[in-house]
């Protein structure tokens, strides 16, 4: 695995009731790269990293993870590679303390419990929750759990970091706090999210899905400043570069 | 719904007490779950007459729960719990059963009566075993242990996943009725209309919350086999437990230690 290339060509899913969730999506994704994939909602974007990771089966089209294909065989390594954190901290965290939680991946991954010790140790320093340790995850608050969900996926050294929305429902500190530390990252990141605002500081790249197909794919400056295509595709400027709302500066 | 969640928190916090660190918690899981099965065959191996010779038998929860400090009151509060379904079951006995069998002045007391009591004691002690089972070990280890121990192992990952759908079902079952309630503005809404719609959607969103909890274990590389922390194996320690617990129950088992007990009381006093 040398250059975590995420890959996905002409992908097509169809729901069982018939719902065209994606028609047709290409894109590349390289090393290192930080992107934001947005969309209205119903555009797809749920659906699409579902399939990164090998939860859904795709109708058509291939996706490719590093050097592999995704299929049944490849789904434990690639699984391990995309690190995936979900929209709701606490459909993620099932065990009964932070640290068990935490540990189930590496546990999972058969390293011996010295060294899983250690991994546990290492992320939760990392994502700033040392101290809850011993904690249920239920007793967290809503940004506690996530920095928590972040560090389940971390311990397991995932290349890619697939995050749905990230920021939903976290205050105005913890949203600053956790958009510090996936800054910090060097992993390859993939978020999908309605926090525009975030996308701009984050993500030197924005994919926009819009009825199942990319309808754009380019530097996100460049994409937030397409005013026609964001009222296309039932989004807006992000409040950052809307300018002043009282003394009407910047517009 | 203040009780639902309330219950689940509390069936969470057993999960908890078991992370703690004592000499019972230290044994080896299969240690304590095989003295556990012992004790429970043996309990309920006494005819269903027997009564006071179940009493001795309280000494093993007793003293499992202080050795691993887990706290009286609320191992308590859970046991009685249970104690109106073994009730239940055996209710009918003293209707059923009329035989005499004791008499105390003027009071009679039937067969029935005696082998109903019988039957909630043996719940209070079975139950309470388990309960501190799980609290000293973690219900984790519990089914690593089993698994050890030769359960196949779909059946101990089955009886993880059933655990873990409690809580699933508890929590979304606690937020539909907490919805419920606040717009039926304190009388009873629809009544029993509206419980029908209820349940199917409570099934359809544990379903589906199940569904993502699983997701996410597999995306953290899940493949049917829990760990648990705790590197511990099978030593002298663990033997000598067993088999210690194993030979008081099989003395208490033979000899009425209630009885027996007495018998010293009266004979030394006399």
């Amino acid at each position: 695995m040398s250059h975590h290339i995420v890959e996905v060509k002409h992908l097509q899913h169809v729901y069982a009731d018939g719902t065209v969730a994606l028609q047709d999506v290409s894109f590349i994704i390289h090393h290192g790269e930080s992107v934001a994939i947005i969309g209205a909602n119903g555009a797809g974007k749920s659906t699409l990293l579902l399939h990164l990771n090998g939860y859904l089966t795709a109708n058509s089209g291939e996706i490719r993870i590093g050097d592999f294909p995704l299929t049944k065989k490849t789904l434990p390594e690639i699984r391990r590679t995309v690190g995936m954190v979900f929209q709701d901290a606490d459909d993620q965290l099932f065990m009964p303390t932070v640290f068990d939680d935490v540990a189930f991946g590496p546990f999972n991954l058969g390293l011996p419990v010295d060294e899983v010790k250690q991994r546990v140790k290492a992320v939760l320093e990392q994502v700033g929750a040392a101290h809850l340790q011993e904690k249920p995850p239920y007793h967290l608050s809503g940004g506690e759990k996530k920095r928590v969900a972040i560090a389940t996926v971390l311990s397991m050294s995932p290349d890619i970091l697939v995050m749905d929305e990230p920021t939903s429902g976290l205050d105005p500190f913890a949203r600053r706090q956790l958009m510090g530390l996936l800054r910090d990252f060097q992993h390859t990141k993939i978020f999908t999210s309605h926090d525009l605002d975030m996308v701009v500081e984050l993500c030197q790249r924005t994919i926009v899905l819009h009825q199942g197909i990319v309808k754009a794919d380019g530097p996100t400056l460049e994409i937030f400043n397409d005013d026609a295509l964001l009222a296309e595709c039932r989004l807006e400027k992000p409040l950052s570069m809307q300018g002043c709302p009282v003394c009407g500066k910047g517009r | 719904m203040r009780s639902i969640d309330g219950a689940v928190l509390d069936l969470k916090r057993l999960d908890l007490l078991a992370t703690a660190d004592s000499v019972i918690h230290r044994l080896d899981a299969r240690a304590k779950v095989l003295t556990t099965l012992v004790f429970i065959v043996t309990v309920v191996s006494f005819n269903r007459y027997e009564f006071t010779a179940l009493f001795p038998f309280f000494i093993y929860p007793v003293v499992t729960a202080s050795l691993g400090n887990l706290p009286g009151g609320y191992i308590v509060r859970k046991i009685i719990m249970v104690i109106p379904f073994a009730f239940v079951v055996g209710m009918l006995n003293p209707i059923f059963d009329r035989e005499l069998f004791v008499r105390i002045g003027p009071l009679a007391i039937t067969g029935g009566w005696i082998s109903c009591a019988s039957i909630i004691l043996r719940t209070v002690l079975t139950v309470g075993a388990a309960f501190i089972l799980v609290g000293v070990t973690g219900f984790l280890s519990v089914c690593e242990a089993l698994e050890r121990l030769g359960t196949p192992r779909t059946f101990t990952v089955q009886l993880l996943f059933l655990y873990r759908y409690i809580f699933v079902l508890t929590e979304e079952g606690a937020r539909a009725s907490r919805a419920r309630e606040l717009r039926s503005c304190g009388r009873k809404g629809l009544g029993l209309a509206s419980f029908g719609p209820l349940i199917g959607h409570l099934l359809i969103r544990t379903w589906l919350r199940a569904e993502r909890i699983h997701m996410a274990m597999l995306a953290r590389g899940f493949t049917g086999e829990f760990h648990s922390r705790q590197v511990s194996g099978f030593g002298w320690r663990e033997l000598f437990y067993v088999a210690g617990w194993s030979a008081v129950f099989l003395v208490l088992r033979m000899e009425n230690g209630a009885q027996w007990l007495g018998r010293l009381v009266t004979g030394g006093l006399s």
